[in-house]
């Protein structure tokens, strides 16, 4: 019996990324722009989704990818705005990886412009997940806190846009919208930030304008 | 909680890695988890206890390599630490950093009898 030493220096979400970077590039080239969304359970993305689907749908085509733990409920609430919808329940996991998104690519139609993706409700682990977005958002709702970003940075680091959600209750609650963007501007300066309810439609257009810029820019860069 | 999910990814490179040797044993799993990476090391080695039962690995040891974040401002080129995700420069008071060190999560090397 002998002993042997191998050096390995392999990430160990490798394979994870590698599949993400193949999902990127594919749909990237397509045109498609993907979004990840992060959030707690109960923040507002499936609301949020169906209020984007009403502003975008009369001139885009998009599609969308939820993901549980359990229950077909958030793909049924989307397909009800006339919008094609997966789902994919994990069955425990607390995040989606990059090969449940993959096996659902053939599926995606040829025409899709904007693909969305709402992740499982969890603020933590998601954020180690690459899916092949060009685009993360984390939410946050007003009811959370406004001490969130600094509690759960990883989250804030690594997204592109942060969506503050359920600003219909400003008035009657102790949330400091100020306090907010400036913990998670501290973590992630590069942050869009954007202010939202989807129960009165508040924000939802800017919402819209960036997702239709970013897609612009990223038919642009690989044109 | 998505330790778990790391360790079987883990499992899949050692898995491969243990075919590739023709070993029939793993003796030390040696793993760098920076600061910045979103991983518990206690969950992450007890998630690797609980999954290695009944593999080839069951009696491996599993050492993980705390690597401390590294910051370097775009705007002075101080390098500085921080583990809290707040990356301002401590020289200039820049934003403008780029992370050298500290989100990694990587499989180091490994022991094998062969």
């Amino acid at each position: 019996m002998e002993k042997k030493e191998i050096i390995v220096q392999q990430e160990i979400l490798g394979t994870n990324k590698k599949i993400a970077l193949e999902i990127r590039k594919k749909l990237e080239l397509r045109g498609v722009l993907v979004v990840n969304f992060l959030s707690s359970p109960g923040s507002g993305k499936t609301s949020l989704l169906e209020r984007i689907a009403e502003m975008l749908r009369p001139g885009h085509s998009m599609a969308v990818i939820e993901g549980d733990i359990e229950t077909e409920r958030d793909a049924e609430r989307i397909r009800r705005k006339g919008v094609q919808a997966w789902q994919i329940t994990t069955g425990g996991a607390c995040h989606l990886e990059a090969k449940m998104v993959g096996k659902l690519l053939p599926q995606i139609p040829e025409t899709t412009e904007f693909l969305f993706i709402e992740n499982v409700g969890n603020l933590v682990c998601p954020a180690s997940y690459d899916l092949g977005e060009s685009l993360r958002c984390v939410l946050l709702s007003a009811p959370e806190g406004d001490d969130k970003p600094k509690k759960y940075p990883k989250a804030f680091s690594t997204a592109d846009c942060l969506i503050i959600t359920k600003a219909d209750l400003f008035p009657v609650l102790p949330f400091n919208v100020e306090q907010a963007k400036k913990e998670a501007l501290e973590i992630n300066p590069r942050l869009r930030v954007f202010i939202t309810s989807a129960l009165k439609g508040e924000g939802i257009q800017e919402v819209v304008q960036y997702f239709l810029d970013c897609r612009k820019e990223l038919i642009q860069r690989h044109a | 909680m998505h330790e778990l999910s790391i360790v079987a990814s883990l499992f899949e490179i050692l898995e491969e890695k243990v075919r590739e040797q023709k070993a029939t044993k793993v003796v030390l799993v040696k793993l760098q988890v920076g600061k910045l990476a979103g991983v518990v090391p206690e969950f992450l080695e007890t998630a690797f206890n609980t999954y290695k039962e009944g593999t080839l690995a069951a009696e491996a040891l599993l050492e993980i390599e705390d690597i401390p974040p590294t910051i370097k401002c775009q705007k002075c080129r101080t390098e500085f630490t921080s583990e809290n995700f707040v990356f301002l420069c401590p020289s200039c008071g820049s934003a403008e950093i780029k992370i050298l060190a500290g989100t990694e999560l990587l499989l180091e090397k490994i022991e094998l009898e062969v």
